[in-house]
């Protein structure tokens, strides 16, 4: 040590003529910096209620509580804050499943009363509710689930457009853990299903490779899981909350996926449904349909001695006569409606109510009677021509392909319909034009526009793949008939269908005309209900709502107490809300038999 | 002039503690020769909350036990019963002044028990955080070498700058103290506009202070008087004592994870830690300034080095279950205090069986702690405590 050692520390007093460092001021203001993890907001507009937030939250800073305004597909919550435990760590910002949550960069709050510090963002209006800055998950960056979708393989359109192959081959082991792996188990899915099934369960099942509880909580809310697999409306992917930032999970091919891997002699023990209990009671069901078949299903469960009494040689309803085999193959239809069978429920084919017994029979041998008969009756465009015998209903001819009738091919077709029924009578169509002529001449026309065609898009990109020229935006005048056949069809140019009052009323431009040549015209503008198995008297004692419908309670119980109604007679039309509606109506039989007084009619 | 002598005021203690046949002190507090002495767990010196029992005769200490046990988080038990992500913000507080080692190693055994990449860009950017971080807490932690000496002026300086280093965290990571920037597959953003820029401006105040410090501190008598020759860690201690990081190089042995075992982007810079061999509280303290200076030259490598753009963070699975496959693994870095590590078991749930961590601190203020403090005078415990960069949090995780 020397001298040195004593003097170099004075040194320090060379700071004396510097600058001091410390804000004089506490009372600037500093604001926080562009990505500052500060106090929460959140577009409650964009918000779905999805509750990922509150699951990722290891603090369990978050709650969700009710929202005064949600919209469809929305849960009805959103999330409160409590700054007693948050510490502002963003995970829930990165999760969130529609970007709505943000951080602002505001970092200072003073109150008086503690209980502020638990708030709603976007709800309790707040300083910093229009500060921009803040944290937000840089755009593009990362997601912490993908948000892309498995893609499934589909058949190329030369591979299918010649057969009734099914066409979506269903995902392998890998890809369905991959897709399965996407979901937030947020359940909004669940709140759509007409059904109400347990869907984030059943993905849940997947991921975990367990088809058997995936087949347990299948069956728990739809007794046709492959046919739904397949061919489902999928209310539920619209609204899944990943959708919102990327593809929805592919709830359909999921439920498909187990299916498709439990073998059915398998069922019976996965279900446990070997020694159902016998009640003694019995229900005389209807119609084969999903609704018939779904009620037949839970009766059987209960223990009810279920009869069904279908007018085709088959069962299944439209499911098998109307939904195309590329779509529904037959024996995936057969798993389904064997295992029903297998629980006891007896069927009578080639019997229609209403001719061969009367409702007033089954009334008299039955508790009670479901009844879900479908809409079957095609309607008429009823424009000039429309009565000729080569002018069909899309309906009829999808029954009479099922059924293996030979029914007329020509080699120019038009079809008039722009929903999913005339999708399937173009594809199925043009699969025979390609079968019998080794090219496709179809022309589908619809009154509405491209953008608002009724059917699918990919069920109008898929057409087009297979040859099909789909070309919307015109009405129907007249058929032009040449020597007792059809040669075309005459069509005006169609600019709107709904007045300013949302009323349908097409605005027609009859200065532009076509003219689209066919000897063969298929009629696809909707179908109607055929109620002629219920006679004249005993219409009287039932009440009818509007556009002539049975009212029915929330069990699908009609005003006559022993006459239940469900499927597409009440609602949908779609498969998912046959069953839910037989469900339903199970539940409303089994309380009508044992007399416990239930809820009122709706 | 030798001005040693001038500062000598050392009592004759020769016959305190009085020993027993096997060399053990015979502590009899009846006798009234000895007395306890507690220090903390709120003193100051202590760096957190910790006690140091010590059984004083006159100021000098003749017996110390360590006491932690004041945090009660528990945050490796914790952790069994969080997912994955969720452990995140429980880790990154098991060192609070250098939470982003936390954020590091967590990841790390997550991204190497499920087989993750993590891309280029992102890589760099972990660099770059753990540098900033260990620039932090050097910016006080050498200055507050002397500051137990009651020397708080360059203390003042460093806290300055740390200050506008935890600016540029700010910006990075949208975080000052708890950055949570590096999570599994990567990093939570890229440099914002003008960072390099700014985070010069910083390194150049730093070159200045490093100058200063040095006048202040490693050429100031008092300082010298007090930590030159103050608890020597012998060479043979280092393995027997589990002694890492500037602590073992102050005695001469090279212990820098980033040097022996380089992770992320160690090996594509130009380093050398400094190493010495007098092993004692100004060795120790001597280390570290270089430590500092070498932070300082490590960030301006990796900014000039860094890409600007590219992926920050590869696909993990859904945060929000994701499990990973069975399987342990120990994963390590070089905190400003020495290896820091974690050992992970996986049992393919979506919650870590066990979690541990293994940071220097826990045999650093312990065991050898207990050891450097008898005989230590009882204004030096401080000092003693300090020049081994204790870490409580770190020890009671
Ligand atoms: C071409 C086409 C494609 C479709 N595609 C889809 C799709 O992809 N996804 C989807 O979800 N839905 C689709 N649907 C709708 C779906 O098929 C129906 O909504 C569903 O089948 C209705 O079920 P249901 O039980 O009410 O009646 P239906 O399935 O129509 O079954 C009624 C059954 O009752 C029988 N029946 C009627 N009257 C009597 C009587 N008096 N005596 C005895 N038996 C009688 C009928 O023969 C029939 O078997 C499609 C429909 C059509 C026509
Ligand atoms: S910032 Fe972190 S702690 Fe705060 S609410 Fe979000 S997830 Fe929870
Ligand atoms: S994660 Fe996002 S969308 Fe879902 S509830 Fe939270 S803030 Fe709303």
């Amino acid at each position: 040590m020397s001298i040195k050692d004593l003097l170099t520390p004075f040194t320090a007093w060379k700071r004396i003529t510097k600058e001091p460092v410390t804000i004089r001021d506490p009372f600037n203001d500093r604001p926080g910096a562009e990505r500052y993890r500060g106090f929460h907001k959140n577009d409650v507009n964009k918000c779905i209620g999805c509750g990922t937030c509150e699951d990722i939250c290891e603090n369990e800073a978050i709650d969700m509580v009710p929202f005064k305004d949600p919209i469809s597909g929305d849960s009805g919550l959103r999330p409160r804050l409590d700054y007693g435990r948050c510490c502002w760590c963003a995970l829930c910002v990165d999760v969130c499943t529609t970007n709505s949550l943000t951080l602002s960069n505001e970092y200072t709050w003073v109150t008086v009363d503690p209980e502020d510090f638990r708030y709603t963002p976007g709800v309790d209006k707040k300083a910093w509710d229009d500060n921009e800055k803040g944290w937000k998950k840089p755009e593009g960056s990362y997601e912490f689930y993908n948000i892309n979708r498995v893609e499934m393989h589909h058949l190329h359109p030369e591979d299918r457009d010649k057969s009734f192959v099914e066409m979506v081959k269903g995902y392998s082991r890998e890809q369905a853990i991959a897709e399965a792996d996407r979901c937030v188990e947020c359940g909004i899915c669940t709140a759509t299903c007409p059904a109400h099934m347990g869907i984030p369960e059943y993905i849940k099942a997947v991921r975990h490779e367990d088809m058997e509880e995936g087949l347990r909580i299948l069956y728990e809310t739809n007794p046709l899981p492959e046919i739904c697999g397949r061919i489902c409306t999928h209310k539920c992917e619209t609204v899944c909350s990943i959708g919102h930032k990327g593809d929805p999970l592919s709830i359909r091919w999921l439920k498909r996926y187990i299916a498709d891997n439990v073998s059915s002699d398998k069922y019976k023990e996965i279900l446990n449904t070997k020694d159902l209990s016998n009640n003694h009671k019995k229900v005389a069901i209807i119609g084969s349909g999903p609704a018939g078949l779904s009620a037949a299903h839970y009766l059987a469960l209960m223990g009810y001695q279920c009869t069904i009494f279908e007018q085709y040689e088959k069962a299944g309803g439209m499911m098998r006569y109307g939904i195309p085999e590329y779509r529904l193959p037959y024996d995936s239809i057969d798993k389904d409606i064997d295992y029903i069978l297998s629980l006891g429920v007896d069927i009578k084919y080639n019997t229609r109510i209403g001719t061969d017994i009367t409702l007033e029979q089954l009334n008299k041998d039955y508790n009670a009677v479901f009844a879900g008969t479908g809409l079957h009756l095609g309607r008429s465009t009823g424009i000039p021509g429309s009565d000729n015998e080569h002018v069909y209903y899309a309906t009829d001819l999808l029954r009479q392909i099922t059924a293996g009738e030979e029914i007329e091919v020509t080699d120019q077709i038009v079809v008039i319909g722009g929903g999913n029924v005339a999708m399937d009578i173009t594809r199925s169509l043009a699969r025979m034009q390609n079968q019998k002529f080794g090219k496709v001449n179809i022309i589908t026309t619809a009154l509405e526009r491209e953008k608002n065609l009724p059917a699918d898009l990919e069920e109008v990109v898929e057409s087009r793949e297979e040859g099909a020229i789909i070309n919307p935006g015109w009405a129907p005048q007249s058929i032009e008939i040449e020597n007792g056949r059809p040669v075309g069809l005459h069509v005006i140019k169609c600019n709107s269908l709904f007045d300013d009052t949302g009323r349908f009323n097409p605005q027609c431009d009859i200065t532009k005309k076509e003219f689209f040549p066919g000897s063969m015209i298929v009629q696809s503008i909707g179908q109607g209900m055929d109620l002629s198995f219920v006679n004249e008297d005993f219409k009287k004692d039932l009440e009818f709502g509007s556009r002539g419908r049975v009212v029915t309670n929330a069990y699908f119980q009609t005003s006559v107490k022993w006459f239940f109604m469900g499927g597409d007679i009440i609602e949908g039309p779609d498969v998912i809300h046959g069953i839910a509606n037989g469900h339903k109506a199970a539940i409303g039989i089994d309380n009508y038999i044992q007399g416990i007084d239930f809820t009122p009619a709706k | 002039m030798d001005l040693t002598k001038m500062f000598q005021f050392n009592a004759d203690r020769s016959s305190y503690p009085e020993l027993d046949a096997n060399g053990k002190p015979i502590i009899d507090l009846s006798s009234h020769k000895y007395l306890k002495l507690w220090q903390g767990p709120q003193h100051p010196g202590v760096t957190g909350n910790m006690s140091l029992e010590l059984t004083v005769n006159g100021d000098e200490i003749v017996e110390s036990k360590t006491h932690v046990g004041y945090l009660h988080r528990g945050f490796e038990k914790l952790m069994e019963r969080r997912k994955f992500i969720q452990c995140f913000p429980t880790c990154i507080r098991m060192c609070v002044a250098e939470p982003d080692p936390n954020e590091y190693i967590l990841s790390a055994c997550i991204e190497e028990l499920s087989g993750i990449e993590v891309p280029e860009t992102a890589q760099w950017l972990r660099t770059l955080a753990l540098e900033m971080a260990r620039l932090q807490v050097l910016l006080r932690g050498v200055p507050g070498q002397a500051g137990t000496f009651s020397l708080g002026l360059g203390y003042q300086w460093g806290n300055y700058i740390r200050d506008l280093i935890l600016d540029r965290f700010e910006e990075l990571t949208g975080g000052r103290v708890y950055h949570m920037y590096i999570l599994p597959g990567g990093v939570r953003g890229l440099l914002p506009d003008g960072f390099k820029k700014r985070m010069e401006e910083n390194l150049k105040l730093v070159d200045e202070f490093l100058v200063n410090i040095n006048d202040l501190m490693y050429n100031n008598i008092v300082f010298k008087q007090r930590a030159v020759g103050l608890a020597v860690i012998p060479v043979e201690w280092i393995d027997q004592y589990g002694v890492y990081g500037p602590a073992a190089r102050a005695a001469g042995i090279m212990r820098d994870v980033r040097k022996t075992h380089p992770y992320l982007k160690y090996s594509e810079l130009d380093f050398e830690p400094y190493t010495t061999t007098a092993s004692d509280v100004y060795a120790r303290s001597l280390v570290r300034w270089h430590d500092l200076k070498m932070t300082v030259d490590l960030i301006r490598q990796i900014m000039a080095k860094m890409p600007d753009k590219g992926e920050i963070k590869a696909p993990t699975p859904n945060v929000m279950h994701w499990r990973i496959p069975k399987g342990e693994t120990y994963v390590k870095c070089e905190s400003s205090r020495g290896e820091y590590g974690m050992y992970m078991v996986t049992d393919g749930s979506d919650m870590p069986r066990r979690v541990n961590l293994k940071g220097p601190s826990y045999t650093h203020a312990t065991a050898l702690l207990e050891r450097l403090l008898i005989n230590a005078n009882i204004a030096d415990t401080a000092a003693i405590m300090v020049s081994l960069a204790t870490c409580p949090p770190e020890i009671e995780r």
